[in-house]
């Protein structure tokens, strides 16, 4: 099967799980459901899309497959500024800001804090990739240390605001925020068309993507962050779902065996809205609401990163 | 021609390139030597603009390294490390078709996969092109390397210890190719080489490395006498002539 047709293969299967999310099992007013149901699978769409992007961009520039943008810590990121808002305002602050400016702020934290992070790391150019991973780490434990302590201290009803942003839900997602993010994401990925090529060489190493006339410090810079926007986007719009990331990146290498990116990245999101559409059909339809996606994305998430991991030693 | 100009380089407080000036003559091949440590492998990355000197000049043609914009710069100086991970899973062709993105940026035209298959000919990897690199021997994929630099179709290519992983019936090999790209293509290469007998035999020129700066540059013949041998590795060397090549015999 050429790698065009796996894509249209898998293009099928993504839309026929849409078709049966919408037009399936529907009781009561059908206007109102088909909106809720749209809305959903526009929010899963975007995040799916955002997610495996910025995953498989940051997995070729790191040369690493078992690493994800969570890593240099912007789920923890998001946690504190949502965290932060609550202990100095209150709970109602949160809820009743304005969806849009509460996204802006965030993902500008987010971006700004990857600004940051990058700017360190390009200072000394004799900086290694695995210098920004490391920095980005203890970053990201630091941040999770301060926001457990603030949500230690604040109310525990107040605790149960922050909660219900901690896991990632399409039951429970902003749709005031679609249409930014849906632009947002778009630009994103339109830019990243632009790089497509460059991605494919960088995936060789530094060294020769040098040799071969990838103008390295630039592009990096600026592909991560394309990737720390599009995390920003995609947790402000469902909360921190990075796992799902790591699962459809890898899937998509094991099923494509490419290094083009084009189809890399095409097969990445493709596979994500898959999974999201899946799995938010399970979780409605078998276990009615009982078990929230992250949990199953979690949970297969994984025992695959322990099989990948290893499958990786053995390879050595 | 390569001109290099007073250039510095440190790491931790101590200088690994220390006002290094030379001219790497063009046409030729041209070999670094020196002991371990000396800085030549530090230097060969500055010259391909590798990584960044501290001080002083790099010209290519007379045009300062930092003032090319990358994929012009692409065109006419390719370097190959002596250790190369990859992390993706390629075959032997893509891998050498990667030495056309300066040309095509990733889309082949019938031109380029010509220059393709005959680096992959030049490098004896018919046999091989369809198979994966993880695949390989040591030996085996560092000539896929090298044929990938020689699909680039650079004037000046550097190379840092070729040799490295081959055998003794490839390394004659490589060294023939290397010769060959310089007496019929006209290239300039620049190696790094461990082995003093093959600089001798194969290049034109020969520069001495130690602690950083240049301690005797000159033709083959120049370098290889004892006396300045000597002076460059501190041990007992005796060179011989044989088939009218100067050989050092270094095995005490």
């Amino acid at each position: 099967m050429s790698n065009k047709t796996k894509l249209i293969v898998l293009s099928i299967a993504a839309l026929s799980l849409i078709m049966v999310f919408l037009f399936t099992d529907v009781k009561g007013n059908w206007d109102y459901i088909f909106r809720s149901r749209s809305e959903k699978i526009a929010a899963m769409v975007l995040t799916g899309c955002a997610i495996a992007a910025s995953t498989v961009i940051f997995q070729t520039i790191t040369n690493n497959r078992i690493l994800t943008p969570s890593i240099i810590g912007f789920d923890s990121v998001y946690m504190l500024i949502q965290t932060f808002v609550v202990f100095i305002f209150g709970s109602t602050t949160l809820t009743m800001m304005n969806a849009n400016v509460q996204f802006l702020v965030s993902v500008g934290f987010m971006v700004g804090f990857a600004v940051l992070l990058y700017s360190i790391l390009f200072k000394q150019e004799e900086q290694t990739i695995y210098f920004l991973l490391l920095v980005g780490m203890i970053m990201g434990t630091f941040f999770q240390s301060v926001t457990s302590f603030m949500q230690f201290l604040i109310d525990p009803n107040e605790f149960f605001v922050i909660q219900d942003r901690m896991f990632a839900s399409f039951n429970n997602m902003k749709t005031e925020l679609l249409l930014v993010a849906g632009i947002v994401i778009a630009l994103m990925i339109g830019y990243i068309v632009s790089y497509i090529r460059y991605l494919d060489v960088l995936s060789l190493g530094k060294e020769h993507a040098i040799n071969l006339g990838v103008p390295y410090e630039k592009t990096v810079k600026r592909l991560l962050i394309v990737v720390a926007v599009l995390v920003s986007v995609s947790t402000a719009l469902v909360g921190p779902i990075t796992f799902l990331g790591f699962i459809v990146a890898n899937v998509a290498y094991t099923f494509l065996q490419t290094y083009r990116h084009s189809y890399l990245l095409v097969g990445a999101m493709l596979f994500a809205i898959v999974a999201l559409v899946g799995g938010q059909l399970v979780v409605e339809r078998v276990f009615t609401f009982s078990t929230p996606l992250t949990v199953i994305v979690n949970l297969i998430g994984g025992i695959y990163f322990l099989y990948l991991l290893l499958r990786e030693r053995k390879a050595w | 021609m390569v001109e290099v100009r007073g250039v510095y380089k440190q790491y931790g407080g101590k200088n690994v390139v220390d006002n290094v000036s030379i001219t790497i003559p063009t046409g030729k091949l041209t070999s670094l030597i020196g002991p371990n440590g000396a800085g030549k492998s530090t230097l060969l990355s500055i010259m391909s603009r590798l990584i960044d000197k501290d001080r002083g000049e790099v010209r290519i043609e007379g045009k300062e390294i930092s003032q090319y914009k990358s994929d012009e710069l692409a065109k006419k100086i390719s370097i190959l490390k002596q250790s190369n991970h990859i992390a993706i899973r390629l075959t032997v062709k893509e891998l050498v078709s990667f030495g056309r993105f300066p040309y095509s940026r990733g889309r082949l035209t019938r031109e380029d996969w010509e220059y393709v298959e005959e680096a992959i000919r030049y490098m004896e990897l018919e046999d091989l092109q369809d198979c994966y690199l993880n695949e390989l021997s040591g030996g085996q994929r560092q000539r896929a390397y090298i044929a990938m630099v020689l699909a680039q179709d650079t004037d000046y290519i550097f190379l840092d210890e070729p040799l490295n992983n081959l055998d003794m019936k490839h390394c004659v090999q490589m060294m023939k190719v290397l010769r060959k790209l310089v007496d019929e293509l006209g290239k300039t290469i620049v190696v790094v080489m461990h082995d003093i007998n093959f600089a001798s035999c194969y290049s034109d020129y020969i520069v001495a490395l130690k602690n950083g700066k240049v301690v005797r540059e000159g033709t083959a013949s120049e370098i290889m006498s004892s006396g300045v041998l000597q002076g460059i590795y501190d041990m007992d060397v005796h060179i011989e002539t044989i088939h009218d090549k100067k050989i050092c015999v270094y095995f005490a």
